[in-house]
């Protein structure tokens, strides 16, 4: 490879290469209905999660992500019935969070038929939650979700309750910490860019990918499939956490497999 | 016509719910046990598993289920490992050390490699979608548990370790991770293995289980 400016492309393309890039359908969850926020607030009633669960697993989504936005808020989660009817026809991996406080809470869903947990507000108050999670059930099992907000130049704030508290964590040492404890995998939402269709926060996806090896999912703000592509190439994100972009059906997953192929990215041949 | 019994293994490794709902999904009539009677009943027998080798192992021998998988084998039942259940049906593993195993595909299983062949970093557990693929010097599929599938076809894998089978002909399908192959599809006559999740591989994986279901 020369040592111009050129060869920087065909490096990403080398790496991303190594990376099979799975695409994630989203679903945001508030009571029995799915929803969709801007900059996770302003939640917005899409329809039932079940049938869009089974929408994007027939449209080949490669993993579906569920998220209870109000349960660390009420103290309460809602998702046990609709991972337990999901999992009924859904054969793809699922990850599920929100409102996760404990090791129970964990193997409640697991039980249900959730293959990983995403752990986000109950970490931040007790770390150790990671640990005994992976210690348990097995890193893979263990996603560390993190809800980051831009705060300075290339400096990030550790968020929870769905962008509304504020920590004072800064989102690189948080992610450190996290896979030490053991975290296999973090799901990275930016709070600036959740819902705004604006693109991924590449240098904060870049950021947190340059500091661990775990796989990262990038999640917020894809408003084009070419968002999926920088992020994967510039942010070397190992999956995209989609939801607007296919909620309000501006694109249907196969079109973004078909534009990522396009770009050269790895993902997972389908149909 | 009756549908096809299924035993699904519990020995307490695992999310068996899955397991039990892909094959029901496929048409089975699943029973999850750890009772070695039923188990020896059934017409199809699914050893499952994730996490550690050694582990896994002692909770066969412990809950003294390993000598019923063997006889499994030896009555010539179909039996399908998954996972770890899958890396379980060879000699023995070298993750923490050398663990006995069930020693019905000889073969022993070793970590993934960390470094592709062009010297990067690869990330360990290797998890996502892989393409199947013809191992080298198989022409095709016809008469193996995956021969509804093309070469290309992908499956979700989840694992940190790999089985290395002695005869390459026990090698059916592989994938290929920073391009070191690794065995995805294993099988010695009535003892079949599959190192991707089945039960969470789409349609790919139902294909594969009917036809587990129709051998």
């Amino acid at each position: 490879m020369g040592a111009g400016e050129r060869s920087l492309a065909p490096e990403a393309y080398r790496l991303a290469s190594l990376r099979n890039t799975r695409l994630i359908a989203r679903l945001d969850i508030k009571g029995p209905n799915l929803i969709k926020g801007i900059h996770l607030e302003g939640l917005r009633v899409i329809g039932s999660p079940n049938e869009h669960a089974r929408l994007y697993y027939q449209q080949g989504a490669d993993e579906l992500i569920y998220m209870d936005c109000v349960a660390s808020l009420y103290g309460r989660n809602n998702l046990r019935e609709i991972v337990e009817s999901a999992a009924q026809d859904v054969f793809v991996p699922m990850t599920v969070g929100g409102g996760i406080r404990s090791v129970d809470d964990a193997t409640n869903l697991l039980r249900s038929g959730a293959d990983k947990v995403a752990v986000n507000t109950a970490a931040v108050a007790n770390p150790e939650l990671i640990s005994d999670i992976a210690q348990r059930f097995g890193s893979q099992c263990m996603v560390l979700s993190i809800e980051a907000k831009q705060i300075g130049a290339a400096r990030w704030e550790v968020y929870t309750d769905n962008g509304r508290e504020r920590t004072g964590l800064d989102v690189i040492e948080w992610v450190r910490r996290g896979v030490a404890l053991g975290a296999g995998e973090i799901l990275l939402t930016s709070v600036d860019r959740e819902g705004t269709r604006r693109g991924f926060d590449v240098p904060l996806v870049r950021a947190v990918t340059a500091e661990v090896s775990v796989p990262v999912i990038a999640s917020g703000g894809m408003g084009t499939p070419q968002d999926l592509v920088d992020v994967v190439l510039q942010g070397e994100a190992d999956a995209v956490a989609m939801a607007d972009i296919l909620h309000y059906r501006r694109a249907a997953i196969g079109d973004i497999r078909a534009v990522a192929q396009a770009a050269g990215l790895h993902v997972r041949t389908y149909g | 016509m009756a549908s096809t019994e299924v035993a699904v293994i519990d020995y307490g490794v695992g999310n068996l719910l899955s397991v039990r709902r892909a094959l029901e999904h496929c048409g089975a009539a699943v029973t999850v046990t750890s009772d070695p009677r039923l188990i020896l009943a059934a017409d199809r027998v699914v050893l499952p598993g994730v996490g550690a080798f050694a582990n896994g192992m002692a909770a066969l021998v412990r809950q003294r289920l390993a000598v019923t998988v063997r006889d499994v084998a030896a009555r010539g039942r179909l039996l399908l490992g998954i996972c770890l259940g899958m890396q379980m049906l060879f000699d023995n593993s070298t993750e923490f050390g050398v663990t006995p195993g069930l020693g019905l595909i000889a073969g022993t299983v070793v970590a993934v490699p960390a470094t592709s062949s062009t010297g990067d970093a690869l990330k360990i557990p290797h998890i996502g979608w892989n393409a199947l693929v013809l191992p080298g010097g198989r022409e095709n599929w016809s008469e193996t548990l995956v021969q509804d599938l093309r070469p290309g076809e992908a499956a979700y894998f989840v694992h940190s370790f790999m089985a290395s089978p002695t005869d390459q002909r026990n090698r059916i399908a592989d994938c290929l991770y920073g391009e070191n192959p690794i065995a995805a599809v294993v099988g010695r006559d009535n003892v079949l293995g599959c190192q991707f999740h089945p039960e969470k591989s789409g349609e790919t994986g139902l294909t594969v289980l009917r036809r587990f279901l129709q051998m």
